[in-house]
This record gives C-alpha cells, sequence and structure tokens, in this order.
C-alpha cells in the first residue's frame, strides 16, 4: 500500500534515501541586535515548490536573501547540492531570482531581458536565440519579444521576469512575492500557469509569500515562519487540518479558538471542560495530556453544521444565537452567540437559493460536530 | 476658461518676446549696421522724420558687412574653434568628476541625502564673481595652491597656473560641476536599487553591472548634464577673462573686447549672432533629449 503511493505522489520529505538540494544547518541571521532568522534548520528537496509563509518581519525574505547570496549568515551554514554556498557570491551561484518588482531592466527589450543572463554565461552565442525563443514560447511572450518593459501589462512583465530568471536553468529558482502586483483573477490564473511551468521545467522552486491561500494553492510544502523561526512545516493539507500551534491555525484560513482543560478518556479520546454550563466538548488526539491541562480547542468554521432543529446523535452539539450572517455567494458564515457569550463562526455552502435559506438573524440555533472535526492544541 | 488658458500662455510668450526676441532683433540690426564715431556708435539710425523714404533708406543701409568680415580675419574662426574645444573638455572632465560624486550622493543612507545636497549647491550661495576671484588667489604664483606645494616639498620653484588654459579649466569644472551633479544624482537616485542585485543574480560582477545596467540608466542624467555645462561654457567670458591668460581664446572673451576695447558694435553684435546660431545645435539637442526623457517616464 505504501509502495503504491510513492509512486504516485511527490513526497520526496518521507523518503530516507532521498538527498536534500537545500539544507539550512542552524543558520542564525542577525541585523545589528535584531534577528533576523534565530537557528533555523532545514531541508528542502529537488523538484519541490516550497512556500515560506509568514506576516511581514518575519524573516522569510532573509532567508531567500541568503539563498540568492545577497545576505550572509551570520552563524551556521547553507549547503546546496552538499556544498557550503556561504561565501559564493550571488552572480557565481546556480540559483536565480524573481524579484517583486520583477526588476526589468528597463533600457533593454523583452528578448534582450530574458538572454541577459545567457550573455554572461558560458553558453556558446550561437545557442542563445534559441534557448531565448524557448523561454519566450514557455510564457507565452513571444510576439512581444521586442517590446520595452514599459509598453507591456503588469502580468505579462511578470512573465518576462519569470522567463528571464528562468532562462539558466537554475538549480533553484526564488520567487519573492511573485504575484503579489497583480490583481486577485490574474493572480489566480497565474498561479496555475507558475506550477505547470514549474512541473514543465521541473525546477525547484522556492516562493516567498504573505498571502497564504497562494502558498496552499501553489506549494508541495509550506513553512510557516514567526519571527525567524519556522512553526511547522508540512503539505498545504497538513498544515490547514493539523495545525501544530495555535499561531499556524490562526494564520492558515479562519478558526475558531475554545480555551479549556483537557480531561484524557479511553484511547485516543479526550473531553475538554469550559465554560460553565457547557457541556464539555468530546475530542480525539494522539497528544498525552495530563487530567486538567490547560489546552485550546481549534476547530475550522466549515467542519461546523448549523441547523434549526436539535441535531440527532452528534458528538458535539451546543445551542446559541445567530448573531451576524456574513453572505459570501457561494458559502455563508454564521456568528453565533452561546450562551456563555462566546461566539462561533459555522459555515454552510448556500445550495439553496438565499429567498429559501431558513435561518436568519435572532435565531435560535444549534451548532454540531463530530469528534474529530477539530484538534486540540498545547502551543 | 478659454480665456484664462489664453493668459496662461501669454504671459510667458510676452516674457520671452520682451527680453529675448525683442534684444535680440536690436543685437541683429546692429550686426548688418556700420561702425561710427557717433552716439550709438553705429549708423544708420532710423530717422522718422524724413516719412517713407527715410525707411526705405534705412533698411537700404543695412548689409552683411560685419559678416563678411568675421570669415576674413581667423581670430573670429579660431575663437569659436578654441571656445568650443575648451567647452567640451571642461565638459568631460565635469563628467568625469561629477559622475562618482553624483553615484555616492545616490547609494549614501538616505539621511545623508539631503546633508550632501546642501553641499553640492551651498556654493551658488556666494556670488559667482566672488568665487573666481578666489580662485585668483588659489591659483597665483604665490597663492595657496603654490605656498602648500612648496611647503610639503614637491615643488622648488612655484607653478604658473594662473592666467593659463589650466586655470580656465579649473574654473569652469569648479563653477559648472554642480550642474552635471545634479541631473545625473537625480537620474541615479530613482534608480531601482534591486535592478543591479538582479543583474548580479544574473551573472555579473559588480563592475559589468554597473556598466550594463546602471551607466545606461543614467544616460538622460549625464546627456542633460553635459549640455547645462557645454552650452554656458561655450559663451563663458567672466572665467576666461579673469583666470586666462593673453593666449587664451575664448569667444566670449573677444566678444568683451569688440564691445568695450574696440567700442566695434556692429562687429559684436555680428560674433554674438553667430555664436548663438552655433549654441542653437546642442540646445535642440538637449530639448529632444529632454522631451524623450518626458515620454520614456509616462
Amino acid at each position: 500500500m505504501a509502495q503504491q503511493q510513492k509512486k504516485t505522489v511527490f513526497e520526496p520529505w518521507e523518503d530516507p534515501s532521498e538527498k536534500p538540494i537545500i539544507r539550512f544547518k542552524n543558520v542564525t541571521k542577525r541585523f545589528g541586535d535584531f534577528t533576523a532568522i534565530d537557528n533555523l534548520t532545514l531541508d528542502i528537496y529537488r523538484r519541490e515548490f516550497f512556500a515560506l509563509l509568514g506576516p511581514s518581519g518575519c524573516g522569510k525574505t532573509t532567508l531567500m536573501r541568503m539563498l540568492a547570496g545577497f545576505e550572509t549568515p551570520t552563524s551556521g551554514s547553507i549547503l546546496l547540492d552538499d556544498k557550503d554556498i556561504a561565501a559564493v557570491p550571488p552572480n557565481k551561484r546556480e540559483v536565480n531570482m524573481m524579484f517583486q518588482s520583477y526588476a526589468l531592466f528597463p533600457h533593454l527589450t523583452v528578448y534582450d531581458n530574458i538572454a541577459f543572463g545567457l550573455r554572461r554565461s558560458s553558453m556558446p552565442k550561437a545557442d542563445i536565440p534559441g534557448r531565448v525563443e524557448q523561454m519566450l514560447r514557455l510564457t507565452q511572450l513571444t510576439q512581444f519579444a521586442k517590446r520595452k518593459p514599459h509598453q507591456i501589462s503588469g502580468g505579462q512583465r511578470q512573465r518576462v521576469a519569470l522567463a528571464r530568471s528562468l532562462a539558466k536553468a537554475p538549480k533553484l529558482l526564488l520567487l519573492d512575492e511573485p504575484l503579489g502586483a497583480l490583481d486577485k483573477k490574474l493572480r489566480n490564473e497565474t498561479q496555475f500557469e507558475l506550477m505547470d511551468i514549474q512541473e514543465k521545467t521541473g525546477t525547484t522552486f522556492v516562493i516567498v509569500t504573505h498571502d497564504q491561500e497562494e502558498a496552499m494553492t501553489v506549494a508541495s510544502r509550506v513553512a510557516v515562519m514567526d519571527q525567524g523561526r519556522i512553526v511547522q512545516v508540512a503539505t498545504p493539507d497538513r498544515i490547514y487540518e493539523t495545525p501544530n500551534s495555535v499561531y499556524v491555525a490562526d494564520f492558515i484560513g479562519d478558526v475558531n479558538l475554545i480555551t479549556g482543560k483537557a480531561y484524557p478518556g479511553t484511547g485516543e479520546q479526550v473531553e475538554i471542560h469550559w465554560g460553565e454550563a457547557q457541556a464539555p466538548i468530546r475530542a480525539n488526539t494522539s497528544k498525552s495530556l495530563a487530567a486538567g491541562a490547560e489546552v485550546k480547542f481549534a476547530i475550522r468554521p466549515e467542519k461546523i453544521g448549523i441547523a434549526s432543529e436539535p441535531p440527532q446523535d452528534a458528538a458535539n452539539v451546543v445551542q446559541g444565537k445567530v448573531l451576524d450572517i456574513a453572505y459570501l455567494g457561494n458559502i455563508s458564515t454564521y456568528h453565533v452567540e452561546l450562551p456563555s457569550g462566546d461566539v462561533l463562526k459555522a459555515q454552510a455552502t448556500n445550495s439553496r437559493r438565499i429567498s429559501r435559506r431558513n435561518i436568519t438573524w435572532d435565531d435560535t440555533v444549534w451548532l454540531f460536530w463530530t469528534d474529530t472535526a477539530g484538534i486540540v492544541l498545547t502551543e | 476658461m478659454d480665456l484664462r488658458r489664453t493668459f496662461l500662455i501669454f504671459v510667458p510668450f510676452a516674457w520671452l518676446l520682451l527680453l529675448f526676441l525683442i534684444p535680440f532683433g536690436i543685437v541683429l540690426k546692429i550686426s548688418l549696421s556700420d561702425i561710427a564715431l557717433s552716439i550709438p556708435p553705429y549708423t544708420p539710425q532710423l530717422d522718422l522724420s524724413a516719412g517713407w523714404s527715410g525707411i526705405v533708406e534705412y533698411f537700404q543701409a543695412l548689409d552683411l558687412e560685419n559678416y563678411v568680415f568675421l570669415t576674413q580675419d581667423n581670430l573670429y574662426f579660431l575663437a569659436y574653434m578654441s571656445s568650443v574645444q575648451i567647452a567640451f573638455i571642461s565638459m568631460v572632465i565635469t563628467l568625469i568628476v561629477g559622475y562618482p560624486i553624483a553615484y555616492g550622493m545616490a547609494k549614501a543612507p538616505d539621511h545623508w541625502r539631503p546633508t550632501l545636497m546642501m553641499l553640492v549647491i551651498l556654493p551658488f550661495w556666494t556670488s559667482f564673481l566672488i568665487r573666481v576671484y578666489a580662485w585668483m588667489g588659489i591659483l597665483s604664483q604665490e597663492g595657496f595652491l603654490n605656498q602648500f606645494l612648496l611647503w610639503i616639498g614637491i615643488i622648488d620653484t612655484p607653478l604658473t597656473i594662473l592666467n593659463t588654459n589650466w586655470a580656465v579649466y579649473i574654473g569652469i569644472v569648479y563653477t559648472y560641476l554642480p550642474f552635471m551633479i545634479l541631473p545625473i544624482y537625480a537620474a541615479l537616485e530613482k534608480m531601482d536599487g534591486s535592478l543591479m542585485e538582479a543583474a548580479e543574480d544574473l551573472g555579473c560582477s559588480q563592475t559589468s553591472a554597473f556598466w550594463l545596467v546602471t551607466f545606461p540608466l543614467s544616460r538622460p542624467g549625464v546627456i542633460a548634464g553635459c549640455f547645462l555645462v557645454f552650452i554656458p561654457a561655450l559663451g563663458e567670458v567672466v572665467i576666461p577673462s579673469l583666470l586666462g591668460g593673453s593666449q587664451t581664446l575664448m569667444i566670449g572673451k573677444v566678444l568683451w573686447e569688440e564691445f568695450f576695447s574696440n567700442r566695434d558694435w556692429p562687429v559684436a553684435s555680428a560674433v554674438a549672432v553667430i555664436l548663438l546660431l552655433i549654441l542653437v545645435i546642442p540646445i535642440v539637442l538637449f530639448q529632444r533629449n529632454e522631451q524623450k526623457q518626458r515620454e520614456a517616464g509616462r
């Protein structure tokens, strides 16, 4: 079973025989008193689409600039293919970067921008036009080859930047907020294009972003960062479904957090006592908890059902009053106030037309979820 | 609305008409006149009391004699050529000195830039004439420069710098340096720093990144700076008069001497008209450069 899965699913990080292309070993970076990266250890594998996600100032850009060679670690080492690259200047690294501002050379045409790196490389002069044409085709820019950067649209500029950074076939491509300057619709399209190009070229991509949706869409693995540390590294679904901390749960998507005291039952079962006169929440966890330990129970709004009648045989049921309804078209988020004063968010898809919706403001409703819907967090 | 717009355009046009076109017309007229021992020292004078025939006579007396004279005495040709040469060499030296200063200013930390800018502009707070006289004090035989060089023992006898072309170059480069620095600084300062990083990332050394990216992008500033130095340096009169020697030949100086020493207003005017015609070429090129830059910036 496990064997079969390996063939279809790309998970080099699960395979002990696979060697990482990038290794950060206890890397620390300080700027004066400020610690941008704090004793960080991380492996990135060949052909991965790796996302560094975090709020601004979390150190993700510093991490990327160290890979590009614009910053050197204060201590620790960075290995690219088992070679320490700390002393290698940016122009000698087999790493290319796509800049947030795109940094296209305004005095050169699209063609010359893409050819720029090739002309500085050891590639024979005769091979350069072929390679540039290939990049132009890959990014669908062939008819814009003779234009200058200020004569094309933002989306096209983004593709020129991508083509230029891919032209030298780097071992590693760094993307610094590559879609930040595009509007939402174009961004969504471009995300899929990026994934497509990454798959076609087989290059290892490291993307820096503060947009969790973007990271979830494109990445094979996501590293969530906070204050120079990596909080969690996992596939997008695991980051979302099993965050390891309140920070990750809160940063990725929407979440309800309930503070309570855990009382383990048999096996993985646990009861969480919270609020006055509330039935304990029944949940599952693999963590071994001391009786009475303070925990947070995290549950995503879409995992909470909402009903106007008391539901039968649900593991957890609470009664409340609808405080607010956020109508988002495809889904609605119900803000439900419990008798204790806590507010829980529940989401339901709007499979019926709005006129036939049977829950409205100030209605008494019942929220329910199964014992495996939420997760118990201790940090 | 339309009236306001007409008014807005009218004001600068009236200004130009009054302070440029009319004086130029007068100079042009004088250049076509003949020298005379009178006040003013040229003929013909317009005599309106003679009526129509007076006006006809007046125009008939105008001729191109003075321009023909300019071609006969090669002093003028040599003076024009020498001016172009001095202005061009000064421009090149100013560029070589000014570019690194502008580059250093653009790379300096943000909080330093206003101070550095101030230092570049500061000399303008003193009269230009006083600063040129100060250079006479520095460059003369017993001036500060020679005293200093003698004191540290590099030279045994004082150097003759004042009243040579060297002094003229020093004076022009010193005076016009800010006009070179400021446009180059403006071009470098708005350049996106990530462009240099991108060039390095794509395999350039820092030196080649400079020549392939930074310098081409600062070219509009360089061109503007060169014109801003070349154009006024070509007609410069104070610096060659005060710092230059008898062998320093510049058209501005010749013009001055024709006017005030020879009192030959018609020839002096002809010299001025030709100088203007020579300057029209670089001025038009300068305007075109500015225009192109504005279009690219859009």
